[in-house]
């Protein structure tokens, strides 16, 4: 599968630690890929990419809330451009603290940007920050990011943040997302059984175990694990003597790019 | 004392009339910390003219222990008759100089040491102390003992790729009727510089995969917060030619009043008054260095600047002093032109502030610029501070006007010290312990040690995947065993790995062969998952050294130095010493960091804990002799007596090859380092990172000078590791290993966690849930 013609826009700002390694993977898939900085976005004509890439990191410290000084900015900066961006059906995704930027800029749950976010990454009920490889289940694989995959396929992914609990407002929310089909990955035990909020299991005591959603139209999707990081075989926790090839992250990717791939770029 | 100009805070300090009482109460009032022989050596030199208190200032930041390191570079008196000149030169650095390995690029001259790696990319490595500060805010502390040393490795234009920590306090259950006033807490102290720790590493995107956690009462008024760095660098991109004319260029966060004598304060013990010190730590802010990160590196890409150095201690005069100096140049700097957190600061306080997240750069006139532009597209801060001269002076300015001019050799060539050191002796006394009944019970108390057990809920909290080139993680696979060392693979385009270790052995009294232990201990541990070409960095960390024990001490250990480093042929490429760390409580115990940077050449090759498959056989490598004093067991025991741990020096440089050996003709399937606790602890620990196969293996047929069974399984000899090899190929490992003491002595099996047996009775057996749950407390 030829790539090469599929543009990805890896964002960053002050703080962003991700981008490298979130460029790494796209590129060894094929994707072009430009890591951006905030402050030069206005350069760019977003509609010219096929995939924007808010990657993890600390942005502007997530001194506020995890995720809001950044969702902000991108609001003031580039909602008209997102807002067609879409619409236009191209893709989001949001690793980590580019989750909680796309909850914090209303691209997620919603279907566009700018409303005020009805979700929450609040703080672990752990109380810390967790660094740990988790058992994912994908509950909807018809999304431009799983349809390679079947579900109820388990994936091995590292999870790290102190903020990652997934909330929603009340019950009557949550069960919207799942009707619509929104609740893309969940954490379950390493037996793909529900984890019901069992800790470490579900790292950080979210709602339902919800690990990843994506808006109604399933082309933005936002997941608190690093697929990045699971991206080559070494990169895996344990191995019986030499590490496997490909780890369960690349799986994201390669979704993406299939799906690029078949719809012809949108 | 007087003022120089009427509109400024600049004051001018006689010291030609004053009396020695008097220079001693300058010195304190001042906060100079700086001893009567050099007050009165000032005294004659500014006899012409009377120093300014910004020159008197930073003669103290440059003379301070911390900065100048006066006792390593010193003369050392000792009551055996000796006197060494320069302790660091004659025993580490000479190490280095006689192994003069190709693939040391700099050593002990730049901020961080720089080793080769390939592809025309070199490895800079950085361990810093954050005693002093970690004990008065615990967390800012350690974060910006964090900070300092990320800058060190930016310093050499290096990007950071790993971070490490060891960290010692005192016991957490600690009563606090035992603390007297001034000292805190062990338990407020931890959580403090743990968090600290975490945000720093965390918030910059830098994965902290290796470090260690002790606890004893030594440290309980010292704090002992070691941080470490390790970058990368195109080697092409290693520049160092500050020319005259050139700008000086100060980047990152503002100067301000935090961090202000930070390196006096470090210099001297902590005392009940350390809370009026809080001002002397400085306020972390990650996500500036974050951003200075980014523009560092690509100033370093476009090869824009000709030098570049960090801000720790001594703050911006530090900086600009070295630089210059270094360069056999002098320099003007304008102290209106630093951006400042507050408007009202004193001339001095700009100069020597040690705020953090600041980079000082030398940029070539037609390149500024760009540097300039690069800063703004990152959101930094930067300003043109000064000018490199032909002068060899420092000068500085405020409102145009001079308020500090000297002359950079006088300031880098202090007075020299001397001290006294009484060599210390260890008589051996014969160890009187009952052997006990139950060894698995014992291997299971020993297993839950606050200094064995696991740190999981501390490791977790620090992000050890950022940046997604950890191969081997600080906690091997699901069942979250222990590894030896950390493995990062830095390069997107090779399979070379760097391999991450530390020794440190702070519970052997005698400070020789502690250090020898601990030097072997950190090559050990790097061996074992398959590290080779070792480079060495030593930390010292100890107590005031004008008392002549704590000095003896210090010798015997930097002899050790040179003496291990050479015999095993690892060279030191860094190091940094912090004395003076006392307290209400005494003396810091003496305790010095080994940390080992060895490479491997495909990290597909690595060596884990974990036990691969039924039935290979164990081996267990190197003898095992009574040597048991500051052993985990016998500490547990609460005795104090036998022989420590001594390292055959031989015998531990042919074991360590030969294994590199094995482990390269794929031999070995799994290796575990034998040190704290023992072998029982190792086939334990082994147990641990390992899901369904336990180890079975017969005490008699250990290679042991001593047959009792508690004193076999719980010695700290050196030179020794647990192996697990290929069933097939297990004639080869014996041939390698022919003429050395090894001995198979078991093998895994399925049904048990750890079975131990001697010859045919049973002696012990223990599951492997017990063994988890004892040693990762769930």
């Amino acid at each position: 599968m030829n790539a090469n013609r599929f543009k990805a826009l890896v964002l960053r700002t002050g703080g962003t630690n991700c981008d490298l390694e979130t460029k790494v993977a796209l590129e060894e898939l094929g994707v072009k890929t430009e890591i951006v900085h905030m402050n030069s976005v206005e350069k760019k004509n977003l509609l010219e990419y096929h995939l924007i890439v808010f990657p993890g990191g600390f942005s502007y410290g997530d001194y506020v809330r995890a995720g809001a000084v950044w969702g902000k900015r991108v609001l003031a900066k580039l909602r008209l451009e997102l807002e067609k961006f879409i619409e236009e059906g191209r893709l989001i995704l949001g690793i980590c603290n580019g989750f909680q930027v796309l909850v914090e800029a209303g691209m997620l749950p919603g279907n566009g940007a700018g409303e005020t976010p009805s979700i929450a990454l609040a703080n672990n009920s752990s109380a810390k920050y967790e660094c740990r490889w988790v058992w994912l289940r994908v509950e909807n694989d018809e999304t431009p990011f799983t349809m390679t995959m079947r579900k109820g396929e388990v994936l091995r992914i590292p999870v790290g943040h102190a903020e990652g609990r997934f909330l929603t407002r009340s019950e009557e929310d949550l069960e919207e997302l799942k009707r619509n089909g929104q609740v893309v990955f969940r954490y379950v035990l390493p037996n793909g059984d529900d984890a019901n909020g069992l800790y470490p299991f579900n790292p950080n005591g979210s709602m339902y175990d919800v690990a990843g959603i994506c808006n109604k139209k399933g082309k933005v999707m936002g997941m608190m694990p690093h697929p990045e990081r699971a991206f080559f075989g070494w990169q895996l926790p344990e191995w019986d003597r030499r590490p496997p090839e490909k780890g369960d992250g690349r799986k994201i990717f390669e979704s993406i790019v299939k799906y690029l791939h078949d719809s012809n770029g949108l | 004392m007087r003022k120089l100009y009427d509109d400024l805070e600049v004051y001018v300090i006689d010291l030609s009339s004053a009396n020695d009482n008097e220079l001693l109460e300058i010195s304190r009032e001042m906060g100079l910390n700086i001893s009567l022989d050099r007050m009165k050596y000032l005294k004659q030199y500014f006899s012409n003219r009377p120093p300014t208190d910004v020159e008197l200032e930073m003669i103290a930041q440059t003379w301070s222990e911390h900065c100048f390191h006066n006792v390593f570079k010193g003369d050392v008196v000792t009551d055996d008759g000796r006197i060494i000149t320069n302790i660091l030169k004659t025993f580490i650095v000479r190490a280095t100089r006689e192994l003069n390995k190709e693939w040391c690029i700099s050593v002990f001259e730049d901020n961080a040491g720089i080793i080769d790696f390939e592809k025309g990319y070199a490895i800079a490595a950085k361990v810093e102390t954050h005693n002093h500060p970690s004990a008065v805010e615990p967390f800012g502390g350690a974060a910006t003992g964090v900070g300092g040393v990320i800058r060190d490795i930016l310093g050499v234009w290096g990007e950071p790729i790993a971070l490490t920590d060891v960290l010692c306090f005192g016991p957490l259950d600690t009563k606090y009727e035992d603390l007297p006033s001034g000292v805190k807490h062990p338990r407020y102290v931890y959580s403090g510089v743990v968090a600290g720790i975490g945000s720093y590493g965390n918030n910059m995107g830098i994965p902290t995969v290796s470090g260690a956690i002790f606890f004893d009462k030594g440290y309980t008024g010292n704090v002992v917060v070691y941080c470490g760095c390790i970058g990368i660098l195109p080697r092409e991109l290693y520049v160092r030619n500050t020319g005259e004319g050139d700008f000086a260029v100060l980047a990152g966060g503002r100067t301000g009043r935090d961090g202000i004598h930070g390196v006096t304060f470090a210099s001297v013990g902590l005392t009940e008054e350390a809370e009026e010190f809080r001002s002397a730590v400085q306020i972390p802010n990650p996500i500036v260095e974050e951003k200075l990160r980014r523009a560092i590196l690509r100033i370093r890409d476009e090869k824009l600047a000709s030098g570049i150095t960090d801000l720790g201690g001594g703050g911006l005069s530090s900086a600009a002093g070295e630089t210059a100096y270094r360069s056999g140049l002098g320099i003007d700097v304008d102290l209106d032109k630093v951006p400042l957190k507050v408007p009202d600061m004193a001339p001095w306080e700009i100069w020597v502030s040690e705020s953090q997240e600041r980079m000082f750069l030398s940029v070539p006139e037609k390149n500024l610029e760009r540097v300039l532009e690069i800063f703004q597209e990152e959101e930094v801060e930067a300003s043109i501070v000064g000018r490199f001269v032909g002068s060899g002076r420092v000068r500085v300015f405020s409102k145009r006007r001079v308020v500090c001019n000297l002359d950079l050799k006088f300031l880098f060539n202090p007075p020299k010290v001397t001290r006294r050191a009484k060599i210390p002796e260890f008589t051996r006394v014969e160890v009187n312990l009952e052997e006990p009944k139950d060894l698995g019970e014992e291997i299971l108390k020993l297993l839950s040690d606050p200094n064995i057990r696991s740190k999981e809920d501390v490791v977790r909290t620090y992000d050890h995947e950022v940046r997604g080139c950890t191969v081997v993680k600080p906690i091997y696979g699901d069942e979250a065993g222990p590894s030896d060392a950390s493995v990062i693979k830095p390069l997107k385009d090779s399979w070379m790995g760097v391999v991450i270790s530390c020794g440190i052995n702070p519970f052997y009294p005698d400070p020789y062969w502690m250090a020898a232990n601990s030097i072997e201990e950190a090559i050990r541990n790097n061996t074992a998952v398959g590290g080779r070409r070792i480079a060495l960095l030593d930390n010292f960390v100890w107590g005031n050294p004008e008392n002549e024990e704590n000095m003896g001490k210090l010798l015997r250990a930097v002899e050790a130095c040179y003496d291990f480093s050479k015999a095993l042929d690892a060279p030191f490429i860094s190091g940094k010493d912090s004395l003076y760390n006392e307290s209400p409580l005494g003396p810091v115990k003496p305790t010095l960091l080994i940390t080992g940077v060895g490479i491997i050449p495909d990290i597909r090759m690595v060596i884990t804990p974990n036990l691969k498959k039924e039935d290979n056989p164990i081996y267990v490598i190197g003898l095992t002799r009574e040597e048991l004093r500051g052993s985990a067991y016998l500490r547990l025991k609460g005795v104090d007596s036998g022989e420590v741990p001594r390292v055959n020096k031989n015998l531990s440089k042919k074991i360590i090859d030969t294994l590199v050996k094995a482990i390269d003709e794929q031999l070995v399937l799994s290796c575990h380092d034998i040190s704290e606790g023992g072998l029982g602890v190792a086939a334990a620990e082994m147990v641990v990172a390992t899901r369904g196969l336990g180890i079975e293996f017969d005490i008699s047929k250990i290679p042991s000078e001593t047959r009792r069974n508690d004193y076999v399984l719980f010695s700290e000899s050196a030179s020794r590791f647990l192996v697990e090899v290929d069933g097939n190929k297990s004639r080869r490992f014996e041939e390698l290993f022919f003429g050395m003491p090894f001995n198979r002595i078991g093998k895994v099996v399925r049904d048990v966690g750890l079975r131990i047996v001697d010859s045919k009775s049973k002696i012990c057996e223990l599951n492997s849930s017990d063994i988890k749950k004892a040693w990762r407390g769930y």
